[in-house]
């Protein structure tokens, strides 16, 4: 194995011209990748490690400024002219996309793009190209490759996906592959495959991997070493080990404390004497996405049963497509439920209409996934945070305002923000108006749906402390809906699990998360990734048994 | 995490410390209004558009009704479009024999010869004696009362119709949509023929009004599809979920969302208004003679460009300063409904202080 360095960067820096004035977003950059070896970029979002990747491929916007060295095998990727660095693209250096679902072309099948990448760079007949594809489509586990090559991007599962892109990035043997964010779109379980998949090809192919990711989990399983990064500067530099076990820069021992970790929470205490009646009680339910046209009708939630009492924090886990979304929505009367009944506060919510169900609604409040999605743009803030109350008719003009300041005063935002717009808010002041809005009538019943997910670990932290600090003041019982299993540890007093729109399992937290019953609840539970390198290792192996041992 | 804690308590602690002080709450419609009289040209441009209007109505008077049974209010200019005077026209003699030049001399007579004077006719007259203020003038108002019927009819009935087919979809959408492909085949040419037949000694107004009825369907095709994309939006659902009707979700929340859209289309379906006026007037079915509209002056003497341009000159000047004032103030409507505009000023100052505190 050789040991000159794939890539060796050295003073790189990065600036956008925005408004008239350089903003820096890479500042000083240096490091260096051995053949075989992985380097983690880690910081939050805005800190530029998207930024620096970007760079080596010479892929900025034109209102981008570079400085300094940036080498791959020897080539200054910043002087060398643009015909040199389009043959590295693709070919030397590839790139694994965060979001495959929009990173494939939905109008080619994956075998048209990655022959496509083939034959740009090697000088292959469109035969030899097809069946080095189908090679490539093997080597990264699609099942039958030479059905799955003329396959559509749309006919594929969110994992599949990822592993065509991985094959497209692997087309051509790259000696650096830069993976920006290469699980972050996926479920835990799909995640944990594909980790393993990058795993095995590193010792396979000896390239050397960027890999960029805000997943301390993530990071864990797959460096070497660790790059820092915060506002633009490298906060440090050093091995997986050193920077898990002996971080040095403060930033860093915050970041790795706000990251949540699995097992390591005593459950919260019940803040209400358990009482009988529940204030969320779900009772067979069926919820069933209609037939349109030849897409036949979708059962998205099969006899879910389960109560809430009040003060209880139920946690609601599953992957994507589970139906946990779907229930959290049927539960506020949002989606119109097939059989079963679903009450709050003892008042039937499932088929209500009109002015029962604002009436029944005013005992529920909902925190969305995505703040930025669920704020109106062109409202200012306080008007969202004051509708529920104006629409209730409870108060107006004066009184109102009042109520609004109170409202971000308990949510930890300055009162002048109640004037301004969502997007000049961040994403975790954002999610503050949410939970704002959603506390505005008191309710006994708050639906929190994957609210943590578009945030960063220690904004997630923050917003986690404050949303406990909330329901210790107001009592309010929750039902807590994630795919972030450690996260759920943290709030909840019992879990639900749910798969292909059935409850698996459900149980006080302890039991669930450390004698789960149901073969599924072990897999999921043995997916989470821990930020600690070799407690990860245990968890792989472990993982790896379980699995042999399921028979897959 | 300890850290964290203590970081957070600080932060907040600091910007409530500053910012505790009671802040007035402005809604969404006063913060529009304020940025949009914050808006220099576009509120120049309401300005010019008003003075305008004002202009072409007083000088010209109000004039209504059937042949038979005219109503007349005389403005405060002297002469109106059925006040011939072939003599004066004669009178006054330019560009080697055309007739009708403009008596209006501004300069002084120290220097080209002739005293200061406003004349008979300022800005002349037509070749049979007709006051061309009293032709462009009588022309703006007809003209901008096309526009304002079919652009209030046509941005009206397209919003609406555009908004709830695609806020409600499946049935009515279908229903609202082949409504308006009915409405799009119709050749509006032909119809406004007669109508204008028909209804053409009534004026102008039946036929703008006939005219917006055709108007709002390309509209009604953009509201819809931008509805289409905001219902998905999360924030629908929430407004739903704090108890808003669906009344309340089209008007409140979405449409100002959409209303770029309809700010663009509106102000192309207002100029379109008085191409397609012109068009029918040209043709002999809007407007008929005596009366005139702006579209009218200007498409009977483009030949005339060259010998006598003030006969094209004032009505197209009326055109351009009125479709320049629509658009500047679609503009500043549309900036003060975007949450993005106006605040990116500051920015960056911050932005320059922000790089020197981190180098």
């Amino acid at each position: 194995m050789s040991t000159t360095p794939v890539v060796k960067i050295s003073n790189y820096n990065v600036d956008f011209w925005v408004d008239g004035a350089w903003y820096p977003a890479v500042i000083d950059m240096n490091f260096q990748i051995e053949p075989g070896k992985t380097l983690a970029i880690v910081g939050e979002s805005g800190s530029g490690k998207s930024s620096s990747a970007m760079g080596l491929m010479g892929l900025l916007a034109p209102n981008a400024r570079t400085s300094g060295r940036v080498e791959v095998k020897g080539v200054d990727m910043l002087s060398a002219s643009k015909q040199k660095v389009q043959s590295f693209r693709g070919k030397e250096v590839a790139y694994i996309f965060q979001e495959p679902m929009t990173a494939l072309n939905p109008v080619y099948t994956i075998g048209f793009q990655i022959i496509e990448t083939l034959r740009l760079h090697l000088s292959l007949s469109p035969k030899a190209a097809k069946i080095r594809a189908i090679e490539l489509l093997a080597m990264v586990g699609i099942p039958n490759p030479d059905v799955s090559i003329d396959k559509y991007p749309h006919q594929l599962s969110g994992g599949q996906k990822q592993r065509a892109m991985i094959a497209v990035a692997l087309a051509c043997d790259p000696a650096l592959l830069i993976a920006d964010e290469p699980t972050t779109a996926l479920d835990v379980t799909v995640q944990a495959e594909i980790l393993d998949l990058m795993r095995d090809l590193r010792h396979k192919l000896n390239s050397a991997i960027l890999l960029i990711t805000h997943d301390m989990g993530v990071v864990a399983d797959m460096a070497d070493d660790i790059l820092v990064m915060k506002d633009g500067l490298t906060v440090e530099y050093d091995t997986a080990d050193n920077i898990f076990n002996r971080p040095k820069h403060p930033y860093t021992q915050e970041l790795l404390a706000a990251v949540p970790k699995l097992g390591s929470v005593p459950m919260r205490k019940l803040s209400v004497p358990a009482k009988t009646e529940p204030v969320l009680s779900l009772k067979d339910v069926v919820v069933e996405y209609p037939k349109r046209g030849r897409i036949p009708a979708f059962v998205a939630a099969d006899q879910i049963t389960f109560d809430i009492f009040p003060g209880e924090i139920l946690g609601l886990v599953g992957e994507s497509g589970s139906g946990k979304t779907t229930v959290g929505r049927a539960a506020i009367g949002l989606i119109p439920v097939k059989s079963g009944s679903i009450s709050v506060v003892g008042k039937e919510i499932g088929n209500a209409k009109g002015k029962d169900l604002n009436s029944i609604r005013r005992h529920t409040g909902i925190v969305f996934q995505d703040p930025a999605s669920s704020l109106n743009p062109r409202l200012p803030i306080g008007e969202s945070i004051g509708e529920p109350i104006f629409l209730a008719g409870i108060a107006k003009g004066d009184e109102l305002n009042v109520m609004v300041e109170e409202l971000l005063d308990k949510v930890e935002l300055p009162r002048s923000y109640r004037n301004r717009y969502p997007h000049e808010l961040s994403g975790g002041q954002r999610q503050r108006v949410g939970i704002a809005r959603a506390l505005a009538l008191n309710p006994d019943i708050l639906i929190a749906d994957e609210p943590t997910s578009a945030l960063d670990v220690s904004i997630q932290a923050r917003f986690l402390d404050l949303l406990q600090d909330l329901q210790g003041k107001l009592n309010f019982a929750c039902l807590f809906i994630s795919h972030d299993i450690a996260v759920v540890e943290i709030l909840s007093h019992r879990i639900a699990v749910m798969q292909h729109g059935k409850l698996v399992e459900i149980g006080p937290r302890d039991q669930i998360l450390n004698n789960p019953t149901q073969l599924y609840t072990k897999n999921l539970l043995a997916a989470v990734p821990v930020p600690n390198p070799a407690e990860q290792k245990k968890r792989r192996e472990a993982r790896a048994k379980l699995l042999a041992a399921a028979g897959k | 995490m300890a850290r964290m804690k203590s970081r957070k308590s600080m932060n907040t602690g600091s910007t409530n410390g500053v910012e505790s002080v009671q802040v007035e709450g402005l809604s969404q419609s006063k913060i529009i209004r304020t940025k949009f009289f914050r808006h220099r040209v576009a509120v120049t441009a309401l300005v010019i558009l008003i003075f305008v209007i004002l202009l072409s109505f007083t000088s010209s008077g109000i004039h209504l009704g059937t042949d038979t049974n005219p109503i007349h209010i005389q403005g405060w200019w002297p002469l109106y479009i059925t006040d011939i005077d072939p003599d004066g026209a004669l009178a006054s003699i330019c560009n080697g024999g055309i007739s009708g030049c403009p008596t209006m001399d501004l300069l002084p007579s120290f220097i080209d010869g002739s005293p200061m004077q406003l004349g008979a006719h300022p800005i002349g007259s037509d070749d049979i004696g007709v006051d061309w203020w009293a032709l462009v003038t009588r022309g703006a108002e007809q003209s901008l009362t096309v526009m304002v019927i079919v652009g209030v009819l046509g941005i009206t009935i397209g919003t609406t119709i555009g908004a709830v087919a695609g806020f409600f979809g499946g049935i009515v959408d279908a229903v609202l949509m082949r409504l308006t492909d009915i409405f799009l085949v119709t050749p509006t040419l032909i119809l406004g023929a007669i109508i204008g037949q028909k209804f053409g000694n009534l004026g102008v107004v039946p036929l703008a009004v006939m005219l917006g009825f055709f108007a709002w369907m390309g509209l009604a095709r953009f509201v819809r599809t931008e509805f289409l994309t905001l219902r998905e939006r999360e924030f629908v659902d929430a407004a739903r979920v704090a108890g808003s009707s669906n009344r309340r979700i089209i008007f409140k929340h979405i449409l100002p969302n959409a209303i770029g859209i309809i700010i663009v289309s509106g102000t192309l379906l207002l100029s379109g208004a008085i191409l397609i006026e012109t068009a029918l007037s040209f043709l002999g079915f809007g407007v008929k003679a005596p009366d005139v509209s702006l579209g009218l002056l200007i498409s009977q003497n483009q030949a005339s460009f060259l010998v006598a341009p003030w006969l094209f000159w004032w009505p197209g000047a009326f055109i351009i300063v009125i479709a320049l004032c629509i658009n500047f103030i679609g503009d500043g409507l549309r900036d003060a409904f975007d949450p993005r505009q106006l605040r990116t000023i500051p920015k960056v100052k911050k932005s320059g202080r922000a790089r020197k505190s981190l180098v």
